[in-house]
């Protein structure tokens, strides 16, 4: 079984909104119809979106980080929105797992936006269905696309490559790796929604320095000095000379 | 959540519908077993009829829900998994049967099908509407379900939440039909009156015991691992958008904690003590009018039940949306 994911690393995220842009154009531009805006240009602009980029601040200041948070549709492994629709029109495609709604079918009672737990589907205002992130379904698997474009928006906008897309249930996969390697980990996993996109922690970069990095001395393991070597207690250029 | 104010009417109006329907039954049963006396077959026509138009009110309030109303019929295709669905059909069958049985009343179209060992006959019309009382109870499962089913909503996923629905709409159908009675049936208003004097006391015990549980329910999610930080302290510095989006419109209610609070007791005051007042003065002084007007301070009262029970609903997606910026 596949189940196709975004394995996002918010250790690499910068927080440009690159991949929420790059989803909004090949999403509105697509067979299905546009994705709509409310007054774009006037106070209180807003419209749909399939993807967000939050940012949160962890820590007291000044000892504070800055996290950036790409959210959007989790295409849970066992998805609350799919059994309450009452039409049928949300459904989990059996051979990639992908969450999709059926825009024909669609009557936007927004029940299923009750019963997701991390809001991520919502109302388009002008075609009156619920809209959600598709993982670029009508992308993916384009033959007309080269192969290294048959990937979602999102990930191929991403220019620090926070984004890896691919399929979480085959383990020698780069996203299966990512996750098993660098501590991947779903959001609100106490839900049971079991979300396949998982999200890479932030990491903190040390660098470990030894005594001997810190003190100044020429050539102190006497590695390369005259044959037969001097004893490293014997005298160096440095304790001889003032240079 | 914010309330939408076609799930408000939708709810209340078929659920004082489906009580309605039940105190008409009540009647009649009681009746056959000649423990009322009989009431003319106008009373149970004309109740019939305003059960009718109630649930009718709320299907076409329910329908200003939908983004696409034209595909309401869509709604029955999911009833294996969906409550809503078991709803969009449980309320129409239901319908039906308050159709056929007000019809039956009117058109003193009532032929006696067989007659029980103990002497009582048995009639169309006792066949239709036990057929309607069990469609009635159906329908408040499957309303009360469609949120009670939510585990994530902790403060809708509760027994008390069909408990009360069902008690509501009860205290209320009792109430109009003891109205109803008493203009049409006024030998059975005082037995109707102290059913939903019954049903409100027992509904108010319902409605606080699940304020107290609700008010000291915990969110299992935090914001903690709604973005799978381990830290105390995390504060949201941007949701992504400043000019909102449907997760802050349909998600936040935006009233303010002593509005939530005047609301709460503006609705324990209507539904409960004054229409129970109201049913005491009116059978004590054969008023229709007070027993009229304690139906609709009663239904007033359930509207602001109604939205005090979506508004305090915290949904978790509200841990994504703070702050704006």
């Amino acid at each position: 079984m596949t189940q196709l994911a975004l394995v996002i690393d918010l250790n690499v995220c910068v927080g440009c909104h690159a991949c929420v842009t790059s989803c909004k154009e090949w999403n509105t531009s697509g067979a299905a119809g546009p994705m709509s805006d409310e007054r774009p240009y006037g106070a209180d602009p807003t419209g749909t979106f399939f993807n967000r980029v939050q940012t949160f601040e962890v820590g007291t200041f000044p000892d504070t980080e800055t996290v950036h948070f790409p959210k959007s549709c989790l295409h849970c492994e066992d998805p609350p929105c799919v059994p309450v629709c009452p039409t049928g029109a949300s459904y989990k495609r059996e051979q990639d797992g992908i969450v999709l709604v059926d825009y024909d079918k669609c009557i936007a009672c927004k029940y299923c936006a009750w019963a997701c737990p991390y809001g991520a589907r919502e109302v388009d205002e002008k075609q009156k269905v619920m809209k959600k992130c598709t993982l670029c379904v009508d992308r993916i698997y384009d033959q007309s696309l080269p192969e290294s474009d048959r990937r979602p928006a999102c990930v191929m906008a991403c220019p620090t490559s926070a984004r890896l897309f691919g399929d979480i249930h085959d383990p020698a996969s780069d996203v299966s790796r990512a996750i098993r390697e660098q501590g991947g980990y779903q959001l609100m996993p106490e839900l049971g929604t079991r979300p396949a996109n998982h999200y890479l922690p932030r990491r903190k970069t040390r660098i470990s320095i030894h005594e001997d990095e810190l003190m100044r001395a020429d050539n102190p393991l006497k590695i390369d000095s005259k044959l037969p070597r001097p004893g490293l207690q014997e005298p160096s250029l440095d304790d001889v000379t003032s240079w | 959540m914010n309330p939408a104010f076609s799930v408000i009417f939708l709810t209340t109006l078929i659920g004082a519908g489906q009580g309605l329907f039940l105190a008409l039954f009540t009647v009649e049963s009681y009746a056959a077993f000649e423990l009322l006396h009989a009431q003319h077959r106008s009373f149970y026509a004309a109740g019939s009829m305003v059960a009718l138009a109630l649930l009718v009110a709320g299907l076409v309030a329910s329908f200003f829900h939908l983004g696409h109303p034209e595909r309401a019929w869509r709604a029955a295709a999911m009833w294996r998994t969906s409550w809503l669905s078991r709803e969009v059909i449980a309320l129409p069958a239901f319908m039906g049967v308050v159709f056929l049985y007000g019809a039956a009343h009117l058109l003193a179209f009532n032929p006696l099908l067989l007659t029980l060992p103990s002497g009582t006959p048995v009639n169309l019309t006792a066949i239709l509407g036990v057929a309607g009382t069990v469609l009635a109870f159906v329908l408040f499962v499957c309303t009360a379900m469609i949120y009670a089913c939510l585990r994530f909503l902790r403060e809708w996923h509760t027994p008390l939440t069909v408990l009360n629905y069902t008690l509501l709409g009860g205290a209320s159908g009792f109430a109009l039909a003891t109205a109803v009675a008493a203009f049409l049936a006024p030998s059975v208003t005082a037995f109707l009156a102290g059913w939903a004097m019954i049903l409100t006391v027992l509904a108010f015990i319902g409605r606080v015991a699940s304020l107290i549980r609700n008010a000291r329910i915990k969110n299992a999610s935090t914001v903690q691992n709604a973005i799978g930080v381990r830290h105390p302290r995390i504060t949201q510095r941007s949701q992504g958008a400043m000019g909102g989006s449907f997760n802050t419109r349909e998600f936040f209610h935006g009233k303010t904690p002593a509005a939530l609070r005047a609301i709460k007791w503006s609705f324990l005051a209507l539904s409960f003590p004054l229409p129970i007042a109201l049913l005491g003065l009116g059978w004590a002084y054969h008023s229709p009018v007070l027993l009229a007007t304690a139906f609709v301070v009663q239904y007033a009262g359930l509207l602001l039940e109604r939205w005090f029970f979506f508004a305090q609903a915290n949904h978790p997606q509200n841990l994504y949306y703070q702050s704006i910026g």
